[in-house]
């Protein structure tokens, strides 16, 4: 049966509990199919509307493969050079300190190039959101290693397998920055499932929140996948997310307010 | 059981088949049909659907609009 005729059958009597909120623009998403960056973008913005923020918020776009961010974050949106996402977050926040200001950046962007500015603005206590997508590859130019790649993982520039001993060991950007006092919120969470999806979701709202308590930095790192840098097909490169990235990558909170 | 339905944006669905695996009740299945952008889209077969949004959490392109039954009003 096409869906067309059962959607007329049913749709006296039924509420609709789930559409695209309006803080997404309609622009089709250019990511591969599967990639995690989608679900990151909705349930942040997602979020957003539902706190009711989208007006009194601005968010900093990376470079990587979610460079085109402000075309489909229907907010006040900022382009960064490669890297400098927290540094241009931190400008923002200091001149209009009663806006919400996020970044959204890849691991390429956080923990390679950018590690100066993300440390810094955390050991700061920039009272911003980061939100860091970590697929542990470059996936924008082609599958390289990143810093977060696995050990014995294969990528484009390390094709026999992540050689620990002589390329270094994977970067734990997450558990460095939950050590610095600037740090207020710190947790690691994934959209590999429904169920991850809603606990990474409740995370960028607590995250928002503690915001508005201006006491430092909120860091949600969202482990996800990379299917066209993987070489794999989606349901595959999250199962593979599930056996690899996690037992390295464990999610859960770092580090939590301390109640009062 | 409570009846829902789903409606896919056949033209945005990319077909990753990752709303096909969340289904609980395996509602879903990739169309023989191909969309404008080349992409084999998802089709919602079955009728057994409870609205239970799992599809809509998982798909990255916001393909997915979800609806459920009313539930009755209770009687005063
Ligand atoms: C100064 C500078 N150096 C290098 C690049 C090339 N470059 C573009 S995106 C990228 C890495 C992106 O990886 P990541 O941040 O993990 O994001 P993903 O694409 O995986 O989402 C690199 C190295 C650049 N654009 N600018
Ligand atoms: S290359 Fe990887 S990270 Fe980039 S859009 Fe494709 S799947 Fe997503
Ligand atoms: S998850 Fe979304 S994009 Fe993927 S097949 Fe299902 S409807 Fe299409």
């Amino acid at each position: 049966m096409s869906t067309d005729v059962l959607t007329q059958e049913l749709q006296q009597g039924f509420d609709c509990v789930y559409e695209k909120p309006d803080t997404l623009t309609d622009t089709r998403f250019h990511y591969c199919p599967g990639c995690g960056h989608g679900v990151a973008h909705r349930i942040l913005m997602e979020t957003i509307q539902e706190l009711g923020i989208a007006e009194q918020t601005v968010g900093v776009a990376p470079v990587g493969c979610s460079v085109f961010a402000y075309h489909y974050m229907n907010i006040d949106m900022q382009e960064a050079a490669h890297g400098r996402a927290c540094a241009v977050a931190t400008g923002v926040k200091r001149v209009l300190p009663d806006r919400y200001v996020f970044t959204y950046q890849g691991d390429g962007d956080l923990a390679a190039i950018g590690t100066a500015e993300t440390i810094h603005a955390v050991n700061r206590g920039e009272n911003i959101l980061i939100v860091f997508i970590n697929n542990a590859i470059y996936g924008m130019t082609g599958g390289q290693m990143a810093p977060t790649t696995l050990a014995k993982m294969v990528t484009s520039t390390t094709p026999y397998g992540r050689e620990t001993d002589w390329i270094g060991f994977p970067l734990k950007m997450t558990d460095l920055v939950a050590h610095l006092p600037g740090a207020y919120y710190v947790t690691r969470q994934a959209v590999h499932t429904p169920n991850a999806v809603r606990k990474a979701k409740k995370a960028i709202r607590n995250a928002f929140e503690y915001q508005k308590l201006n006491k430092g930095t909120c860091f949600v790192e969202i482990v996800s996948n990379c299917p066209s840098g993987w070489k794999m097909n989606p349901s595959d490169s999250n199962k593979w997310l599930e056996e690899n990235m996690l037992p390295f990558y464990p999610l859960g909170d770092l580090k939590v307010p301390e109640k009062a | 059981m409570i009846k829902g339905y789903i409606e896919i944006n056949k033209d945005i669905c990319k077909g990753c088949e990752l709303c096909i695996e969340a289904c609980p009740q395996g509602s879903l299945r990739l169309s023989t049909h191909i969309n404008t952008r080349g992409y084999r889209y998802v089709e919602l077969v079955e009728q057994n659907c409870t609205g239970c949004t799992n599809c809509a959490l998982v798909c990255p392109d916001v393909a997915i609009t979800v609806f459920r039954e009313q539930k009755p009003k209770k009687a005063v």
